[in-house]
């Protein structure tokens, strides 16, 4: 019913809209012709092949596929768009929920001087996200978008409102709980007179969530609306920059916290400088009990509202990306983390005749040092954290890379990464043990001509825990403008099971035109763990024939 | 049936509306974005008397980082030559976020580069991944993209740039 009576007033508001008297056919013909539409699609799909010696289960529809189209229609002030989303049946690894066909995003929105309205679903973040960052990952399957009313409003120079009220997306439907929420946000650089050229650049920023949910739980008497707040600040002066975000989260019992009544606390500070040839940036996190779902019974990474960042590198070579990465541990830690970037300049001793780049990075994650309440039958408190210990180590990285030009056919990056990685936490796994491990690669670029190049990546993971050591050999071959060929070996050559000794080959061609780009592959994939921003899927090992298509219009 | 009545109206909406969209091109969405300093920024505001590029990078990112790294020993040269601008629009989130700008002055860009932490300007341009690269001529239409990046494209890319430069068109 609802729907339908969506389509008519869909189809009156367009006839209304051709109608109006004094628009003549002209007008009509330039409104129309001011407008653009844009959009992207992608498909994914693969067949699978059983392959016991990997692990690969049999796939029993054989073909799986994702894919989806957006298309946004813009005219002026005056914006709408459509999502479809396809699983026919999802590809392995991805959440189960995704199943089927269907219409999962839709908008209108318009901008009328300095309020701007979004009806349908949007995504949002205030701050830093730490109570409120609505987002997606595609190649994660992660979607945790709003569907209801934003408004935006610029009170004032400098002065913008934003406010959200909806429910979250889960999969094809939508959660139960209710998200209502209010950010300010005061940049005084533009708002004060005489301060607008100051070296010295603050911006400001409150925020306030509140989600509702019913209490139908019959062993606890639970808050239905839960709140939370944050302040936040960002401060540049020069070269300088310190950005800080407290947040502080009401009572909120959920399967996450084992339902104790407990209050969440997040801060966040991250600080740079950086001039030319020189960067750093030093970050410190620390979040306890912060886990905030508009369904206090949800898991996983379902229906979130907020957002807490992993404060650890983002790696992308293959086993030191794959194997090990760090995911946030949503009920508590402790992150640091230090980054420098240093450029030796061309002619220098170091420099040599194309300079040469340095980068040293160190991360490092802890549980809170927690001590057990007991008092699982009175207040529920669960426990007490200090907030200037640490616990158990949860993840380490040292790593540093080396970037050089030797001449102007070749070039290379080398990487040297030590890892502590908590497996018994991070995945889950009790009794696993903690994994040490001493990764290097060389990634060497010769390039023929303006065309043709080859770029070869060597890596090496050496450890006595979990799998032992492994080897991976990347060929890639690039014809530009159009086209790429790739060959790839993964080696489990330390495996202490010899039978898992397994090569993991695989073989890629690549095509891309403008906008569209055709990848297939053929090989094995190894089980494996992809991440995003610290979100995390886990990938099981699958052998067969992948092809992907994309386009953007 | 819902579906295929929503489906159809739709349809029939964005229809009308691309057939006569294909007459103009489209232009640069104007959407708001983040200065490196966390500040405002609004993407109806990238102008240049010249060619613009649009490069969708992140810190994260292999080939985007290779890209615009080749692109800056000769940058200065495409500016002198043709007047270019080259946008380097971020997708980093909050997790890197205060990893751009030094990052970007470590390697000495010397591009406007701007952060989509929320990606509005992303899904305004129909993004699916990084690196996406856009070509903008000096009246503000887009007239070109390409996806992803191989050793040796900025040629082809700057081969593009002259044209544009010269005037000429690039269909």
């Amino acid at each position: 019913m609802k729907n339908i009576s969506l389509t008519k007033l869909a189809i009156g508001l367009t006839i209304s809209i051709f109608s109006i008297s004094n628009i003549n056919a002209q007008s009509v013909d330039q409104i129309l012709s001011n407008g653009e539409v844009r959009g992207n699609f992608q498909l994914d799909m693969q067949y699978y092949q059983e392959d016991s010696l990997i692990g690969a289960q049999d796939v029993p529809e054989k073909i799986l596929s994702n894919g989806f189209l957006n298309l946004v229609y813009t005219n002026g002030p005056f914006s709408m768009g459509v999502r479809y989303e396809s699983y026919l049946n999802a590809l392995l690894g991805f959440p189960d929920g995704y199943k089927g066909n269907g219409l999962t995003y839709r908008f209108a929105s318009f901008q009328k001087k300095r309020l701007s309205v979004t009806v349908g679903n949007f995504y949002e973040q205030f701050g830093n996200g730490l109570i409120f960052r609505t987002y997606e990952e595609r190649g994660l399957g992660y979607d945790n978008m709003m569907d209801g009313v934003r408004v935006k409003y610029s009170l004032a120079r400098g002065l913008t409102v934003t406010g959200v009220t909806g429910v979250q997306r889960i999969f094809f439907e939508y959660g139960e709980g209710i998200v209502r929420g209010l950010d300010v946000e005061l940049s005084l650089n533009e708002a004060i007179n005489g301060f607008s050229e100051s070296k010295t650049r603050i911006i400001l920023g409150a925020s306030g969530i509140s989600k509702y949910q019913a209490d139908q739980d019959s062993r606890y008497v639970l808050p239905e609306n839960v709140g939370a707040g944050a302040g936040r600040i960002n401060l540049t002066h020069g070269y300088f920059n310190v950005n800080a975000e407290y947040a502080y989260k009401a009572n909120d019992p959920s399967a996450d916290n084992g339902y104790i009544y407990k209050p969440g606390e997040a801060l966040f500070v991250q600080t740079s400088y950086s001039r030319k040839g020189f960067g750093l940036v030093l970050a410190a996190k620390r979040n306890d009990n912060m886990s905030f779902r508009s369904d206090r019974t949800a898991d996983q990474q379902n229906l979130l509202i907020n957002y807490l960042p992993a404060l650890t590198k983002q790696h992308t070579y293959n086993l030191l990306a794959t194997l090990y990465p760090y995911a946030v541990q949503l009920n508590g830690e402790v992150a640091y983390q230090a980054d420098l970037i240093y450029k030796f300049d061309k002619g220098s001793l170091l420099g040599g005749k194309y300079g040469m780049d340095i980068q040293v990075n160190y991360a490092t994650a802890n549980n809170l040092d927690t001590t057990h309440l007991n008092d699982e039958l009175t207040k529920r408190q669960g426990y007490e954290s200090k907030w200037f210990e640490v616990g158990e180590v949860y993840f380490k990285d040292f790593n540093t890379q080396l970037t050089k030009k030797f001449s102007k056919k070749v070039k290379g990056r080398f990487t040297y990464a030590n890892l502590v990685y908590n497996k018994d936490v991070i995945e889950g796994k009790p009794g696993e043990p903690t994994v040490y491990a001493n990764i290097g690669i060389a990634d060497v670029t010769y390039k023929f001509n303006m065309r043709n190049s080859l770029r070869t990546e060597a890596q090496v993971l050496f450890t006595e825990q979990d799998q032992g050591d492994w080897a991976t050999l990347l060929l890639e071959y690039s014809y530009s403008p159009h086209w790429f060929f790739a060959l790839m070996d993964q080696y489990n050559y330390g495996n202490e099971d010899s039978k898992k000794q397994i090569h993991y080959y695989n073989a890629s061609i690549g095509y891309n035109n403008g906008g569209n780009r055709i990848t297939m592959s053929y090989g094995r994939q190894r089980a494996g763990i992809f991440c995003v921003g610290g979100v995390c899927r886990v990938v099981p090992a699958s052998s067969g024939l992948y092809l992907s298509i994309t386009s953007s219009f | 049936m819902k579906i295929i009545k929503s489906l159809l109206i739709c349809a029939l909406l964005f229809g009308t509306s691309l057939s006569y969209a294909q007459n103009t091109k489209n232009k640069i969405p104007a959407v708001d974005v983040k200065k490196m300093d966390g500040s405002k920024f609004n993407t109806g505001e990238i102008k240049n008397d010249g060619p613009i590029i649009i490069n969708f990078w992140a810190t994260w990112c292999s080939p985007c980082k290779r890209e615009l790294n080749n692109i800056a020993e000769m940058y200065e040269d495409w500016v002198d030559e043709t007047g270019v601008k080259l946008v380097a629009m971020s997708i980093d989130d909050t997790r890197n976020f205060a990893k751009v700008a030094p990052y970007v002055n470590g390697k000495g860009w010397e591009y406007d580069v701007y952060i989509d932490p929320n990606g509005d300007f992303k899904r305004a341009l129909g993004v699916n991944n990084v690196p996406h690269t856009f070509l903008v001529d000096n009246k503000g239409n887009i007239v070109w993209q390409h996806n992803s990046y191989s050793e040796g494209d900025e040629y082809e890319l700057y081969e593009l740039v002259k044209k544009l430069a010269a005037g000429e068109s690039i269909e």
